[in-house]
């Protein structure tokens, strides 16, 4: 299925989705509360078929934006397209339902993109801190995260 | 003397990362086996809560993270040509892998793709599929020694090095290379390089043929390894498996014919995918097997691009690898996701530009080793602890690559 299609298709699903420019390859941006009925719709769908998740993505925007992302990249093998789907957060208590339940590899990416942004997915069945320690304090790929002083008396450079 | 910098004090000894079960509510005949993180058959500093019933495992937790050093956070403070020996030091076995798929990325950004001189392009290749062939060898050889065979690895380690010496006399780095520079490449390939890789090459097809013959055909390897921790298609790509993970399960799925990047679509290979040849498709012999076999391959692509560099693409006096190099990188507004085909899956890099400036907005990694890692729990669910250890040397990670 080509681009246009595909925005359809997503369309169809979502009720409203918006293109960005220059993204490669197509990326569509949708509503937090439709993303679960979206990616079965994708998943299920036998002229998409996306059967892999291959990423998620985490971006903060910056205080100033005062927004949150998170960038699903979903990649179909036997139709060979992909897709990055996007859901805008703001940056205060985001949260975004979990797709474990369709995609078994979102159990670890969604759990990476909890640690570093602190972005809860509902409904996830074990969300914990993967790469960094589970008593460290602040989400460190937030644009205004500072580092504390030391960690358990070890001092942080 | 040095000002002390770490003093005594009893917050110090807390476990900073728990045991997800309570060993207060296991059942009477459950226990809680810790392997790692300093455990040499978990390839680094992984960490495993197994909860077992006598020898069966009921439960597998890997604790990750012992590796962690914040490639992203710094990706996000440095330009782009300046990350890439950051992007070494997370799959270190495979560097050249990475780097390729990392300048790829950033060319792509920059539209220099097309303009990428074709002898640049079949060096890139030729010295990335010799580290694929040194990573491949560590993965199996590394899987012998796991499970008691010891010889193996002392030849591997042995080939091996004949590699990382090429490659060091191309780029001055053993392992960690710095060679493939957004645009070009850091030197041209010093006189006399080709023929030297012709000579490993004749030296190697019968050595990779006796380590075949020694590790994968052994009887008691076929025994630890046939029909167990057999990975299903359906799985396998339910849960983003890619490299030889999902090749071993039988989908004949390489991102290098797939996408068709750089100059692999003038080259001539072979995919060799799992056949269940000594017991179900998807085995952990199957995964080995597929690694030798792409060997083979890696090794009839490294014989085409040496022919190109002595004939079409051949060395000139005035041939700069570092003629398109961008002085300054920075890439117009966009977003994008680009992959290559590594030694352990998909690499993936998402890199968001604003413009503006000379650093990524965001850089994010898929690492191929953290997303097949993650389907360990589900491979491990009622096996024996002895083939656990089977299971994980034959997903073949790298803890560099799968903390970052």
């Amino acid at each position: 299925m080509d681009n246009a299609g595909l925005t359809a298709c997503v369309q169809r699903l979502a009720g409203k989705a918006e293109e960005i420019k220059n993204a490669l390859p197509l990326s569509l941006v949708i509503e937090a509360s439709s993303l679960v009925d979206v990616c079965e719709g994708l998943h299920k769908n036998p002229e998409t078929y996306f059967d892999m998740l291959t990423c998620i993505t985490g971006v903060d925007n910056g205080p100033e934006a005062g927004t949150m992302e998170v960038i699903y990249h979903f990649y179909s093998i036997p139709f060979n397209h992909a897709l990055m789907l996007k859901v805008v957060l703001p940056r205060e208590n985001a949260e975004v339902e979990s797709v474990t339940a369709i995609w078994k590899s979102a159990n670890w990416l969604e759990r990476e993109v909890f640690d570093m942004f602190g972005i809860n997915f509902k409904n996830h069945p074990d969300l914990r801190r993967i790469l960094m320690p589970a008593d460290w304090v602040g989400y460190p790929l937030r644009k205004d995260y500072e580092h504390e002083e030391s960690y358990r008396g070890i001092k942080i450079d | 003397m040095n000002p002390q910098q770490y003093t005594y004090s009893e917050d110090n000894l807390v476990n900073s990362e728990p045991n997800k079960f309570d060993a207060a509510k296991l059942k009477s005949e459950e226990m809680i086996i810790n392997l790692g993180p300093q455990h040499p058959s978990t390839h680094g500093v992984l960490r495993l809560e197994v909860l077992s019933d006598g020898e069966i495992i009921k439960e597998v937790v890997p604790h990750i993270g012992y590796l962690h050093r914040c490639f992203e956070k710094h990706a996000e403070q440095l330009p782009y040509n300046q990350i890439i020996p950051f992007v070494d030091r997370m799959d270190y076995l495979a560097s050249m892998n990475s780097e390729h798929a990392y300048a790829m990325g950033v060319e792509k950004m920059l539209g220099i793709t097309g303009q990428i001189p074709k002898r640049v392009e079949y060096i890139r290749v030729l010295v990335a599929e010799m580290n694929r062939i040194a990573s491949h060898l560590i993965a199996v050889g590394a899987f012998g020694l796991d499970l008691g065979a010891f010889t193996p690895f002392f030849w591997i380690m042995r080939d091996r090095e004949h590699i990382l010496r090429l490659l060091e006399w191309a780029s001055g780095a053993r392992m960690l290379y710095n060679y493939i520079w957004v645009g070009g490449l850091f030197y041209d390939l010093p006189v006399g390089f080709e023929q030297r890789c012709r000579e490993f090459i004749t030296y190697f097809r019968p050595k990779a043929i006796e380590l075949e013959q020694l590790l994968v055909d052994n009887k008691i390897f076929i025994d630890r390894t046939a029909n167990v921790g057999v990975l299903p298609l359906n799985l396998a790509i339910n849960s983003g498996a890619t490299g030889p993970m999902l090749r071993g399960s039988g989908l004949r799925f390489d991102l290098r014919k797939v996408d068709g990047y750089s100059v692999y679509p003038e080259l001539d290979f072979d995919i060799p995918v799992g056949e269940g040849k000594m017991g179900a498709v998807g085995d952990c012999w199957d995964r080995t097997w597929v690694r030798v076999r792409e060997i083979h391959e890696s090794l009839n692509i490294m014989q085409q691009c040496i022919d190109k560099l002595e004939g079409e693409h051949r060395r000139t006096r005035d041939f700069d690898p570092q003629a398109i190099v961008p002085k300054k990188i920075r890439p117009q507004v966009q977003e994008i996701y680009v992959r290559a085909e590594n030694p352990k899956g998909e690499l993936g890099f998402y890199f968001r530009a604003d413009g503006k400036s000379d650093i990524p907005f965001r850089c994010k990694v898929r690492a191929c080793s953290f997303v097949n890692l993650s389907i360990l729990p589900e491979l491990c669910r009622g096996v024996l602890i002895a083939d656990l250890i089977a299971i994980l040397g034959s997903i073949d990670i790298v803890l560099g690559e799968v903390d970052r």
